[in-house]
């Protein structure tokens, strides 16, 4: 679009570029000489270094030290930070809001305008707040909780608004958990979720590499102090979830909002034709039990739970012990900073020696364009943050969990709730 | 872009709820670096069987589909990703609108900068365009109505700006261009570092 029409990119130096869904996970791709064997990707990726290099944008490239899915680079890097715009050309973008920003997907056409103008059109969207009280109980992540306020207002709830996550729970959550809830905004149907910026947020972002030192800190603190919802402010719409009720969570069909507690049974809807084709492709039967479902594959990765806490609850359950035979386990960091991050600490010998594999960065098996992938009727425990129809794979059968559910459910070879070997 | 000022065509009914990108096109088809041919992959996975070949039953399989350039899916069509590779595989298979009664966010802005026409229904009349797949449907962007066989017409949301695009075949990105002296003066107000 740009070099069609002979523009530049107008502001380089706050445009940004990384590779994450199509890049492979294979040391020995990224480091060493294999190559990409998706010959497509390779191109793509290619393509990106040219774009980038054409225009000046600064690119965190395949062998850069401080790569990773753009959803955990921004904010390790300090680049996230509250009161900002951010946009990118994927919708789990509203991971960001996490921060206090205000950050959203758009299209490739959007990503143009941008790119050329750091304008977008846009028009007020509806707010809707999501109040969370009571305290998680031990097992029990904020995967869970997001899955639940999914599970509550739906894949269309959110549609047309950018929720507020609110309240004592979200207040009490650190940055990792509050970017997994954000993260998954979009699968309720809304382009947009924030919490406001508090001590957490600044002891996070303090001391990051392109956050704001010194003088500018400060400066940037009084601004962000200034930042959240005035007290008694109206919202269009409100949800009180009381997270003190909530036990693991696994989604059991074809989209995000068809979940359930792991202890809980399949539902039944006689006459629905949807629901029984969603049942049908994931080989359920309602009114079975979800939990001692085999499963063939657990991955723990993505934009949505990738992060060292992440890796550190899923090492904690697995260490001392064993990856089931016959199920493979893919453990993804979400970006090299968190993997070296958790090498440092160890966790990834625990993976190792528990039987799983250790990759580099990237989107993975999240979703299938990059090598990673779910055979076709296949069962996998996955982190990620969609469970359509071939999304890990054609014909691949995904269950949506937290980490820790994860990891059990590797060590049993079957849905496992958590606290069993908790 | 093309205009398009109205649109008089067929309905082809796809009854599913909740369809998200991932059906419309599957992520493997996404490390494509053009846009053109994606029609070839729209709705892959429901299309065709694993050997390649058109499955039979699939809606835009069957012989009175052809023609049909008018999508009537159900409930909340277009959630999960944001990849414009969605709207792209619609247009460029040859439809025109698709027709629900919710369209999710993403979805539908990349819909309205590639000429189809996102359109919401009430459920009543979407209730009876799932029950009449066929049906010669006119959409009139002007009124923003779409009007049935039966001469019932109902109107859909369609902000002005987005109806002065599409009637004008404007693009957005010439709009902004336009602002140059307003964006200029915004720039002007700001650090012009790196995030402060």
């Amino acid at each position: 679009m740009l070099r069609e029409r002979g523009l530049p990119v107008r502001r380089p130096q706050l445009t940004f570029a990384t590779m994450d869904h199509s890049t492979p996970t294979r040391t020995e791709q990224v480091f060493g000489g294999a190559p990409i064997t998706i010959e497509a990707a390779a191109r793509q990726v290619r393509e990106l270094e040219v774009n980038c290099a054409d225009f000046g944008v600064e690119l965190l490239g395949l062998r850069h030290a401080r790569r990773g899915i753009v959803h955990i680079i921004g904010p390790e890097l300090g680049l996230t930070q509250p009161g900002k715009t951010v946009v990118c050309g994927d919708s789990h973008t509203s991971t960001h809001g996490a921060l206090g920003a205000l950050a959203f997907g758009i299209g490739t056409t959007e990503v143009g305008h941008v790119l050329a103008t750091q304008c977008l059109l846009q028009r007020k969207p509806r707010t809707l707040a999501i109040n969370v009280s009571g305290r998680l109980a031990a097992g029990v992540t904020a995967k869970d909780l997001i899955l639940a306020i999914i599970g509550r207002i739906g894949v269309a709830g959110g549609t047309g608004h950018v929720i507020e996550y609110r309240g004592e729970t979200i207040a009490a959550l650190d940055m990792d958990e509050r970017m997994t809830v954000c993260n998954m905004s979009i699968e309720a149907g809304a382009r947009a979720g924030m919490i406001a910026p508090d001590e957490t947020t600044y002891a996070y972002l303090a001391g990051r590499p392109r956050a704001p030192r010194g003088e500018a800190w400060e400066m940037a603190l009084e601004e962000w102090r200034g930042l959240a919802t005035d007290a008694g402010a109206r919202f269009d719409r409100q949800t009180d979830i009381d997270a003190s009720a909530l036990e693991p969570m696994v989604t059991y069909g074809t989209n995000p909002g068809m979940v359930i507690p792991v202890s809980g049974t399949i539902p039944q809807r006689p006459g629905d034709a949807a629901f029984a084709k969603s049942l049908a492709y994931m080989g359920f039967e309602p009114g079975r039990p979800v939990a001692e479902q085999p499963v063939d594959v657990v991955f723990v990765g993505s934009c949505t739970n990738g992060r060292l806490s992440d890796l550190r609850a899923a090492a904690a359950l697995l260490r001392g012990r064993k990856v089931a035979p016959g199920v493979q386990m893919l453990v993804v960091p979400g970006s090299q900073e968190v993997k070296r991050e958790a090498e440092a600490e160890g966790l990834h010998r625990v993976f190792l020696e528990a039987g799983a594999q250790w990759r580099e960065s990237g989107c993975s098996m999240c979703l299938g364009m990059n090598g990673d992938l779910v055979a076709k009727g296949q069962y996998a425990v996955s982190t990620s943050n969609r469970n359509f129809e071939g999304r890990q794979g054609v014909g691949a059968r995904t269950l949506l969990a937290s980490p820790l559910t994860a990891a059990a459910s590797a060590v049993r070879g079957r849905l496992t709730d958590p606290r069993e070997l908790m | 872009m093309d205009p398009i000022k109205t649109l008089r065509a067929r309905t082809v009914v796809l009854p599913v709820s909740d369809v998200d990108t991932d059906q419309i096109i599957p992520a493997r088809f996404l490390t494509t670096t053009t846009r053109s041919g994606l029609g070839a992959h729209l709705f892959a996975d429901w299309r065709y069987g694993s050997d390649g070949e058109p499955k039979a039953d699939f809606v835009l399989n069957r012989p009175e589909a052809k023609g049909c350039t008018i999508l009537v899916a159900g409930n909340n069509f277009g959630c999960g990703s944001s990849r414009e590779h969605a709207p792209w595989a619609l247009a460029d298979y040859g439809f025109r609108a698709v027709v629900s009664t919710q369209i999710a966010d993403i979805f539908r802005n990349n819909s309205l900068k590639n000429g189809l026409l996102p359109v919401i229904v009430d459920p009543a009349a979407h209730g009876w365009l799932m029950e009449h797949p066929g049906a010669q449907i006119t959409l009139e962007l002007e009124t923003s109505t779409l009007t049935l066989p039966t001469g019932q017409a109902v109107r859909f949301p369609l902000e002005p700006f987005a109806r002065y695009c599409l009637m004008n075949g404007v693009d957005e990105l010439g709009f902004l261009l336009g602002r140059e002296q307003q964006i200029r003066a915004f720039e002007e107000r700001r650090p012009a570092g790196p995030p402060a």
